[in-house]
C-alpha cells in the first residue's frame, strides 16, 4: 500500500513537471500560433543553470536555505532569453508559413543543445543539495523526500496562478483577445508585440520553471530537453495545444501512463505514450479540451 | 514552382533540360576517377540524402504536408535491411531491395492512411509521434533491434553475387562500386521523380497544395491523393535508407529519432523545397557541410543551427532558389541593356 502511495505521488511529481513545460508550450502556441520546438531546450537551459548556481553557491559556502533562490533564479534567466528571441528571431515569421517557424525553433533547438554543452560541458550537473536540505519523510515505513512534495506543490501553485492570470486579469483579457484575433486586438488599440513578449516570456518562465524544480530530483543531462520536448508533444497532443486545462490533464494522463508503464511493460512504455497521442489525435483532432 | 508562366516555356526548355541532367550525370560518373576514397564515400551519402530529401519534398513541395516524421521511413528500410541480414543471411543488395522497398511500402501506407486526415501543423505533429513509436520501440526491444547499441550490417554483395567485396581490398572496390550503383538507383528516382511531379497526378497534388477548397469542387478526391503522395514519398525515403545502412555499417535508433527527421527538412529546405532540383542539391550539400562542420568543431550542431536559422531569415528560397533568381535577375539586367 505504501509503495503504491509512494507510486501516486512520483506520478504527481512528474506530472507537475510536465505541467509547467506544456503549459508553457501551449500558451505560446494558443497566442503566437507558434509551435516552439526549442521549448524542450529552455527547460533544459533552466535546469543547467539552477543546477550550476547550486553548485558555485555551495562552493562559497552560502546557507542551505538561500539556496533555494536558485530556483526562481533560474526560471527567470530563461525567462529573460525568451524575451530575447521572441523579437529578434520569431517575429519576422509571423506572417509566414508555418514550415519556417517550425524550422527557425529547430535551428535554436540545435544551437540551445550545443550552447549547453559549450557552457557546462559533456557531465551531468547534479543538485541535490536541496533534497538533503529538506526533511525525508516517512510514508507507511518507507522513505520519500520532502523536496518531492515541494515540487507537486510548485506544480499546483503555478497551475493556479497560470489560470488566474489568464482568467481573471486585464492582462489576461488582452492575452486571450490577441490569441482570438491579433488584428482585431491590435486595431482596437492593444499593443500586441508586448502581448507577445509577455506571452513568450511567461512560456519560457514556465519551461526554465519546470527545469529548476526537477534538477535536484535528477542531475541537468544533456538531450533531456530534446526528450522532454516529445513528451510535452504528447501532453499538448492529448489535451490540446493551446488549452490551459487541456495541458494539466494530459500532464497527468501521460505521468501516470509512464508510471504505470515502468512498472508494468517497461520495454513498451513509451511505444505506448506515443500510441495514446495519436490515437487522440485521430478521434479528436483538437486534443480532449483544445479548441483550434 | 509551377506558376501559370512556367507552362508555356517548358516545350522548349525540356531539351535543355535534358541536356543538364546529362552533363551533370556525366559529371558525377567521372568524378571518382580522380578523387580520394572519402570522398567517393562522401558523395555516396549525399546522393543517398539526395534521395531521402526527393521522396520528402513530394510531401512539403508539392503537397504542401510538412512532415516531421520521415525519420520513420528511412529507419524502417536501414532496420529491414539489418534484420534481413541477421535472421534470413541474404548477402546480396538485391534481396535488400527486393525486401525492403515493400515493407517500407507498407509502413507508408499504414501511416499515411492515419496522418492524412490532418493538415498543417497537426500533420507534422502526428508524423512526428508516430515515428516516434517506432523509435521508442528500436530502442526499447533490444533482443530484436540491439537497442542503442543497434544492428551491424555487413558489405553486401552486388548484381545478384557478381560482385564480391570479401577480398583483402574488398572495402575500397566496395565503395568505388558501391557509389555507381547508388548513382543508378539515384538516377532511376529522379527520373520516376520527375514522371510523378509532371503526370496528371503530381498536378492534382499541387492543385491541393494551392487551393484545397478548388481541389475538392472539381472532384478530385483529396484525401487519396495526399495519401498515395505520402505512400511514394515515404517509400523513396525509405529506400534512401535501404542504401544507406550497407554503407554505414550500422544501424542505431538515432536514423529513427524525430531530430533526424528535421535534418531531412533542413536538407529539402537547404536546396530550396519550392522546385524540383531543391532536394537534390539540398541533400549532397547538406551531407558536405554536416560532414566539414564535424570535421572542424565539436560543436557542429551549433553551427548548423545557426546556418539553419540564417537561411531561413535570409534564403528561404534554399540555394537553387536563390541561383534561379540571381539568373533571371542577369538575364532581365542583359535584356534591358
Amino acid at each position: 500500500m505504501a509503495i503504491f502511495a509512494i507510486q501516486i505521488l512520483n506520478s504527481l511529481l512528474y506530472a507537475s513537471v510536465l505541467f509547467l513545460i506544456a503549459a508553457g508550450l501551449s500558451l505560446i502556441f494558443g497566442v503566437m500560433r507558434i509551435v516552439n520546438l526549442a521549448h524542450g531546450s529552455l527547460y533544459a537551459v533552466g535546469a543547467y543553470v539552477t543546477a550550476w548556481l547550486i553548485g558555485a553557491a555551495i562552493a562559497r559556502h552560502v546557507p542551505l536555505g538561500l539556496l533555494f533562490l536558485a530556483l526562481p533564479v533560474g526560471a527567470l534567466s530563461v525567462a529573460l532569453i525568451g524575451i530575447v528571441i521572441e523579437p529578434l528571431l520569431l517575429r519576422p515569421f509571423y506572417r509566414r508559413a508555418e514550415e519556417y517557424q517550425l524550422l527557425v525553433t529547430f535551428g535554436l533547438l540545435q544551437i540551445f543543445e550545443d550552447l549547453i554543452r559549450l557552457v557546462w560541458g559533456g557531465t551531468p550537473l547534479s543538485a541535490d543539495t536541496l533534497i538533503d536540505a529538506l526533511p525525508i519523510l516517512h510514508i507507511g515505513g518507507l522513505f520519500y523526500p520532502a523536496y518531492n512534495i515541494v515540487v507537486i506543490v510548485i506544480g499546483a501553485v503555478a497551475a493556479i496562478i497560470l489560470w488566474g492570470v489568464i482568467y481573471h486579469t486585464r492582462f489576461g483579457v488582452m492575452l486571450r483577445a490577441t490569441s482570438q484575433d491579433r488584428r482585431m486586438a491590435s486595431a482596437l488599440g492593444l499593443n500586441v508585440e508586448l502581448v507577445y513578449v509577455v506571452a513568450f516570456g511567461i512560456g519560457c518562465f514556465m519551461a526554465g520553471l519546470g527545469g529548476a524544480i526537477v534538477v535536484p530530483t535528477q542531475a541537468a543531462v544533456l538531450g533531456m530537453g530534446v526528450d522532454a520536448l516529445v513528451i510535452a508533444f504528447v501532453v499538448v497532443v492529448i489535451g490540446g495545444l493551446g488549452s490551459l486545462k487541456g495541458a494539466l490533464v494530459g500532464a497527468v494522463v501521460v505521468a501516470f501512463v509512464r508510471t504505470a508503464g515502468i512498472q508494468f511493460f517497461p520495454e513498451l512504455e513509451l511505444a505506448v505514450l506515443y500510441l495514446i497521442a495519436a490515437g487522440v489525435l485521430l478521434v479528436r483532432p483538437t486534443g480532449l479540451f483544445g479548441t483550434a | 514552382m509551377t506558376t501559370i508562366t512556367d507552362q508555356a516555356p517548358r516545350e522548349r526548355a525540356l531539351p535543355r533540360v535534358a541536356l543538364a541532367a546529362v552533363a551533370i550525370l556525366l559529371a558525377l560518373a567521372v568524378i571518382p576517377s580522380f578523387t580520394a576514397l572519402y570522398q567517393v564515400q562522401l558523395l555516396t551519402y549525399g546522393l543517398i540524402a539526395a534521395i531521402a530529401a526527393l521522396g520528402f519534398n513530394l510531401l512539403l513541395g508539392y503537397t504542401g504536408l510538412l512532415s516531421f516524421g520521415h525519420s520513420a521511413y528511412f529507419g524502417v528500410g536501414a532496420y529491414t535491411v539489418a534484420l534481413v541480414v541477421a535472421h534470413l543471411g541474404l548477402r546480396s543488395m538485391e534481396e535488400y531491395l527486393l525486401i525492403g522497398i515493400p515493407v517500407v511500402a507498407i509502413t507508408s501506407a499504414i501511416f499515411g492512411y492515419i496522418c492524412v486526415r490532418h493538415t498543417r501543423i497537426f500533420f507534422g505533429i502526428l508524423t512526428l509521434a508516430i515515428s516516434q513509436v517506432l523509435y521508442s520501440l528500436a530502442l526499447k526491444l533490444y533482443w530484436v533491434t540491439g537497442g542503442s547499441d543497434g544492428l551491424r550490417v555487413p558489405r553486401p554483395t552486388l548484381f545478384l553475387g557478381l560482385l564480391n567485396f570479401s577480398g583483402s581490398h574488398g572495402f575500397q572496390l566496395f565503395v568505388r562500386s558501391y557509389y555507381y550503383y547508388v548513382l543508378g538507383i539515384f538516377v532511376v528516382c529522379v527520373v520516376l521523380m520527375w514522371v510523378i511531379v509532371h503526370s496528371p497526378f503530381g498536378k492534382a497534388l499541387q492543385a491541393i497544395r494551392d487551393n484545397e477548397v478548388r481541389a475538392r469542387f472539381i472532384g478530385l478526391r483529396i484525401r487519396r491523393f495526399r495519401w498515395i503522395a505520402f505512400l511514394v514519398s515515404g517509400t523513396f525515403t525509405g529506400v534512401a535508407g535501404i542504401l544507406w545502412v550497407p554503407l554505414n555499417g550500422l544501424t542505431t535508433p538515432e536514423v529513427l529519432y524525430w531530430t533526424f527527421s528535421g535534418e531531412i527538412v533542413f536538407t529539402a529546405l537547404l536546396g530550396g523545397f519550392r522546385n524540383f532540383t531543391g532536394p537534390i542539391v539540398g541533400g549532397i550539400a547538406f551531407t558536405y557541410l554536416k560532414t566539414y562542420a564535424v570535421a572542424t568543431t565539436e560543436y557542429w550542431q551549433l553551427l548548423l543551427g545557426v546556418v539553419l536559422v540564417t537561411l531561413v531569415l535570409v534564403l528561404p528560397t534554399g540555394i537553387v532558389g536563390a541561383i534561379s533568381r540571381a539568373g533571371q535577375w542577369f538575364g532581365r539586367r542583359n535584356a534591358v541593356t
